[in-house]
């Protein structure tokens, strides 16, 4: 369009440096690294100790909590969005959901490891309406109860811009045909802010397939995700090739969360 | 319909307010307690806090904190910003196309996947773990996010601000200082602003490639906390709390500031 040749050209060296070197050359290496055994030799080993039973049980089971924990994150971000946007002052309202995502996410974790903890004041409220103190921490529940905590704020903001880019006279339209609150939401409110529930649950799903620091602190050794499997093989057992065989297949579940979820618009 | 339910909704949308507050304040109070414990209140005292500003070894931490996350939010804020000038001015169509995937690449690739890739990066380079390559990662994580705040910003900038600049005689670089940086420097704003925080909460990826002798708060935190229940970790927490709602109020009344001025810039 423009004469910017020149121009255009200076600002795209350090840039694509930067492509190439922090961009494609990592995931290069990883997939080098996951065709390499642990003496440094040429194999498909790591893929089929990965294919072994042991890795897909724990492959299927990181799944499955990532579900949990995105569809938990769902249910509880969907109303609390819809009732923001009913507010008088929404957007303060808003900024007040997101702040304490800005709280450095170790703090929060280390917080439910004493709320959480044997003596800890859950386990006195338990206590005193007769339950009983329980082991909490380090369970299942606990795994999945701070991680949907760690990441409602990021399903609520996608979801409420969807909602507050929703048409209001849509819904009035749909009432004034006669359609109940129900099915007004089934059929207008929930079908419309689609894309915000699928930014939303792009958003949890990738991390928290990926999560280590959570279920170190919070669920022991009980739960193995696939970011923990990682964790293990590059920094405890050092097997560099397995780990990266692990992160492949991360990377793959990446993609096609990426691709279920297209928006068909920009997600900025 | 959420007049027919009543109160229901205030009560809902509080509860989730006091959940997501709950355990940032459980961390506070308790970094008063004399006791030395998370789960009963003794009696008031400070000492936990002095203990944190004694302790030379954390002072050293908190500085090397602070100095990668200005020294990397300002490098990546300067190559982000010549990655939105990249990507605007690349003429094909694909190829914006191509360059902007790659840059979010980095954005929703696992924190577990930066951090191992990395690692392996810089194992194949030959480049010791520490100081540099943390800096070097933390910059190249907050490059895309950088891009992606400026771009909206010279998107809506009229090419014929451009080309009337170069009509009157400017240089490139004239244009570039004087029409296109002051006209996107809210979103250069926005970005460094985004690449600090981002960089201050990193603990996945710095715990990956901070090597032994090298550590950030997040990863100090992390082996703490790892430890059990400690209460300098509470009276640290407050102190970060207080500087976290700082950075955000300061953030908010600067970015507040800067729109005026923008207003006025373009009618005068």
């Amino acid at each position: 369009m423009q004469d910017r040749t020149r121009t255009r050209n200076i600002y795209l060296i350090p840039y694509m440096l930067w492509i190439v070197l922090f961009v494609i050359a990592p995931i290069v290496l990883i997939f080098y690294y996951s065709l390499l055994n642990i003496d440094g030799a040429w194999s498909f080993e790591n893929y089929k100790r990965f294919l072994s039973p042991i890795y897909l049980d724990m492959t299927l089971r990181s799944f499955w909590y990532a579900f949990l924990i995105t569809g938990f994150s769902l249910l509880i971000a969907y109303p609390t969005a819809y009732l923001l946007t009913n507010t008088k002052h929404k957007q303060l309202w808003l900024l007040l959901i997101i702040l304490p995502s800005w709280i450095n996410l170790l703090l929060k974790v280390y917080a439910f490891v004493g709320i959480l903890a044997l003596h800890g004041p859950i386990n006195s409220f338990l206590e005193a309406i007769g339950i009983g103190a329980r082991q909490i921490l380090f369970t299942d529940f606990s795994f999945i109860f701070v991680a949907v905590y760690i990441f409602i704020p990021y399903m609520i903001l996608p979801i409420f811009n969807a909602l507050e880019e929703l048409n209001p006279s849509l819904v009035a339209a749909s009432r004034d045909l006669g359609a109940s609150p129900w099915v007004t939401f089934r059929r207008v409110i929930f079908p419309l802010t689609l894309s915000g529930v699928k930014a939303g649950c792009r958003a949890v799903f990738i991390p928290a397939l990926s999560l280590f620091m959570i279920t170190r602190l919070i669920a022991g050794n009980r739960v193995i995700t696939l970011g923990t499997a990682i964790e293990q093989h590059f920094l405890v057992t050092q097997d560099w090739g397995m780990g990266s065989t692990i992160a492949v297949f991360l990377v793959i579940a990446m993609g096609l969360t990426m691709i279920l979820t297209e928006t068909g618009k920009k997600v900025s | 319909m959420t007049k027919r339910l009543g109160r229901l909704p205030s009560i809902y949308l509080a509860v989730v307010f006091i959940i997501l507050y709950a355990p940032i304040f459980y961390l506070i109070y308790y970094s008063f307690n004399s006791a030395g414990n998370m789960h009963s209140f003794e009696g008031f005292t400070l000492d936990w806090y002095r203990e944190v500003l004694q302790d030379t070894r954390l002072f050293i931490i908190l500085l090397n904190t602070l100095v990668i996350a200005l020294l990397s939010s300002a490098i990546s804020t300067v190559l982000g910003v010549f990655g939105a000038l990249a990507i605007k001015g690349v003429k094909t169509k694909r190829f914006q196309n191509a360059l902007l995937t790659l840059n979010n690449v980095m954005i929703v690739s696992p924190d577990v996947i930066i951090g191992a890739s990395f690692l392996v990066l810089f194992a194949i380079v030959g480049m010791e773990l520490g100081f540099g390559s943390v800096l070097i990662s933390h910059i190249a994580f907050s490059v895309p996010i950088v891009v992606l705040m400026v771009l909206p910003n010279l998107e809506e900038m009229s090419p014929s601000l451009i080309d009337a600049a170069r009509d009157l005689g400017a240089s490139r670089w004239d244009v570039l200082t004087r029409v296109i940086i002051p006209y996107i420097s809210p979103g250069i704003f926005a970005g460094f602003f985004m690449a600090l925080t981002y960089s201050l909460d990193d603990f996945v990826v710095t715990f990956f490639v901070t090597g032994s002798g090298f550590s950030t708060l997040s990863v100090e935190i992390y082996s703490l906390a790892r430890r059990g229940i400690s209460l300098t970790i509470n009276a640290l927490s407050t102190l970060v709390f207080l500087a976290t709602l700082l950075l955000v109020i300061g953030y908010y009344l600067i970015s507040k500031q800067r729109t005026k001025p923008k207003e006025v810039r373009s009618v005068g």
